[in-house]
């Protein structure tokens, strides 16, 4: 009998691993033959720990399953969900990026191309390299990150510079809250990060890789230097790329807390073994990144996402989508919900589907008052803006921002001045120091906000006013989306704001 | 935590050596020291600005920048409570408070009985089973205040 207990960190969180060290002494006790599989996370995190067992009519799960459960589950006891692929949440999903994880044994090469993995390493490894670079191109493939800036462009401008070593740097440096999809791929599905990095190192002609991967990631961490491991025994990493002749290897780097350093130039300085600090641009970083060299940098997601484009072609690709938003958008909805989780589908799925329809709406089941989209950079997303298709323009024109697709919920309970608050402080603490509008900007907000807070209306004029000057005058998007988040929560959510009340008065 | 073996000038020599052949070393050595040590020993300082040919205040800014790094041993357990805003919109914010309340501490403090260092942290990518918490190297999700107590009477606090 095969049993799968996620070693997500969200499952174990939940205790999965008590679940999993239950599962085998019980059955040991019950001389029962069972091979427990460490899976990812099928992505229903209101359901983990979800237990599956392997049957002949599918996976069948079992939710929330507590340690002390599994001698019952080993004698059938437990009332089951049914096959998990036909809970509605997971079967409206469109997984492309996400089809293996939490399907598959995340360490098991040979689990991973029996569904369908390295397929696309293949054949991007008999493709010359601007033929590599064009189909990611007509992918419609955008940095997942958060900027949306067009992946084959930016390995063009590699692929096309000159020089001695180039190198592909990935970006796991998730550090917005509400999001957890550069995790869960990392720790469910390991091998299609390599992959994608190996194909962008084949494209560019990069032979080495780095991931930045943040310290707060203890099982990711764990995954991938296993994963990369394995890869390299397997001949998909090292001097011969699948028998291809062309070489790539890769290393994982771990962060040291620093929010800053999932900025792409705070990044490359870090893994020098620098301060993480930002640095100007120009030079890009694909012409001038890790010490110096041409660097492609991308995030997990974008990377992850490679694979499927070379596997199943960049026009299926890019078939689903909205306007300039192309392929899937791998959302992950957090926070004050029912069901919370990552769900991948095309984009274009209006806001408010998402909360109330796919989501059920809040835990406590209060009203939704705000949702803020994409990390603690993102706006404050009012109940009226809930018709915005999920696209990057889209958001853009309704005054807001996907940025690495992170949804967070909020009932009416929610202090929106103390998240504005939160914001600033957010900013001060995290700040690099480099930038003025950034360092000082942000304490200053804490210090405006604060008189807001105790009637002064005189204040809201010069934060409005500090706001632009962070968002013109910083180095990066942590100065300058701050205002984000703090603009939001006062524009659509003025009756938290008591000096804003008396001023309208 | 690893905590902690006395510092040796000769165990810190063979540990940054062994990371000398990365590119951009020297994050990986801090990390090492502080896996071995439980913190960056002083005396560590000047053998890796000698080896990696940088100032001794290019090391110090480098520890110093880092949130993760510290130059003095924490407490024998480390928590650290997210403070974002997916573990804010349900309740993260009364479980911080109440957690240094009970333990008389401010962020950062260490319990008079050096059991409990307590910690800001800014996600842990929990967010869909918030609020989430990481005491040494485990994680908890969906914490309240009773999961939170009995993880303190746990670790002595």
């Amino acid at each position: 009998m095969k049993i799968y207990v996620p070693l997500d960190s969200a499952a174990v969180s939940l205790g999965a691993d008590a679940v999993a060290d239950a599962i085998v002494a019980e059955a040991a006790a019950r001389k029962i033959d069972v091979q427990v599989i460490r899976n990812g996370s099928r992505g229903m995190v209101w359901l983990e720990p979800l237990v599956e067992i392997e049957t002949d009519q599918g996976r069948v799960g079992f939710s929330n399953v507590d340690a002390s459960q599994a001698g019952a589950l080993l004698d059938g006891k437990l009332s089951s969900l049914g096959n998990v692929e036909d809970i509605p949440f997971f079967a409206r999903q469109t997984r492309l990026t996400f089809a293996r994880c939490g399907v598959i044994d995340p360490l098991d090469l040979d689990d991973y191309q029996a569904h369908g993995g390295l397929t696309g390493l293949r054949r991007a490894a008999a493709m010359t390299q601007d033929d590599i670079v064009a189909e990611v191109t007509a992918s419609g493939l955008r940095g997942r990150g958060g900027a949306g800036f067009p992946t084959g462009i930016k390995w063009k401008t590699v692929s096309d510079a000159q020089a001695d070593q180039k190198y592909i740097v990935c970006n796991a440096d998730e550090g917005d809250s509400g999001t957890f999809a550069d995790r869960m791929i990392m720790e469910g599905d390991p091998f299609s990060l390599i992959e994608g990095i190996a194909i962008a190192g084949l494209g560019v002609g990069a032979t080495k890789g780095y991931v930045y991967l943040r310290s707060e990631y203890p099982v990711a961490i764990r995954v991938m230097r296993a994963a990369v491991d394995a890869a390299r025994q397997g001949g998909v990493l090292g001097a011969d790329v699948l028998g291809s002749g062309r070489a790539f290897d890769m290393e994982i780097r771990v962060g040291a807390g620093a929010y800053v350093c999932g900025e792409e130039t705070a990044l490359l300085n870090s893994l020098e073994g620098k301060r993480g600090t930002v640095r100007a641009k120009p030079p890009l970083p694909a012409l001038e990144g890790f010490l110096g060299r041409p660097t492609v940098v991308n995030n997990v997601i974008s990377l992850a996402s490679v694979p499927v484009i070379f596997e199943k072609g960049a026009d299926h690709y890019a078939s689903f989508g909205v306007g300039r938003s192309r392929g899937t958008v791998t959302l992950q909805i957090a926070g004050n919900v029912k069901q919370g989780g990552l769900f991948e589908t095309g984009f274009g799925l209006p806001l408010g589907e998402l909360v109330n329809d796919i989501a059920g709406g809040t835990a406590s089941g209060r009203p939704v008052k705000a949702v803020q989209v994409g990390g603690p950079l993102g706006a404050y997303m009012p109940v009226s803006k809930f018709d915005t298709p999920l696209g990057y323009e889209e958001f853009d024109q309704n005054g807001g921002l996907i940025g690495h697709a992170g949804l967070v919920v909020f009932d009416d309970s929610a202090d929106m001045l103390q998240m504005a608050r939160f914001a600033m402080e957010f900013c001060a603490v995290e700040s690099c120091g480099k930038c003025t509008p950034c360092r000082i900007g942000a304490v200053r907000g804490v210090e405006t906000i604060d008189r807001i807070a105790q009637g002064d209306a005189d204040a809201i004029p010069l934060l409005t006013d500090l706001c632009d000057t962070m968002k013109d005058g910083s180095l990066c998007a942590l100065g300058g989306f701050t205002p984000f988040p703090v603009m939001s929560a006062l524009t659509h959510f003025p009756d938290d704001f008591p000096a804003f009340k008396e001023a309208a008065e | 935590m690893s905590i902690t073996t006395v510092p040796n000038q000769s165990d810190m020599v063979d540990l940054i050596s062994s990371h000398l052949d990365l590119e951009g070393p020297l994050l990986p050595i801090l990390h090492a020291l502080q896996h071995a040590y439980g913190y960056i020993p002083a005396a560590a300082n000047a053998l890796i600005a000698d080896a990696l040919n940088i100032t001794k205040a290019e090391v110090h800014g480098v520890i110093s920048f880092y949130h993760d790094f510290r130059e003095n041993p924490a407490g024998k357990h480390v928590i650290k409570i997210c403070r974002a805003e997916a573990c804010q919109s349900v309740g993260g914010t009364a479980l911080a408070q109440d957690t240094l309340k009970k333990l008389g501490l401010d962020w950062h403090q260490t319990s008079a009985n050096g059991a409990i260092t307590i910690e800001p942290v800014y996600c842990l990518g929990l967010c869909a089973c918030a609020p989430a918490v990481m005491v040494d190297d485990q994680l908890l999700g969906r914490v309240d205040g009773a999961k939170m107590d009995a993880v303190l009477k746990e670790l002595g606090a």
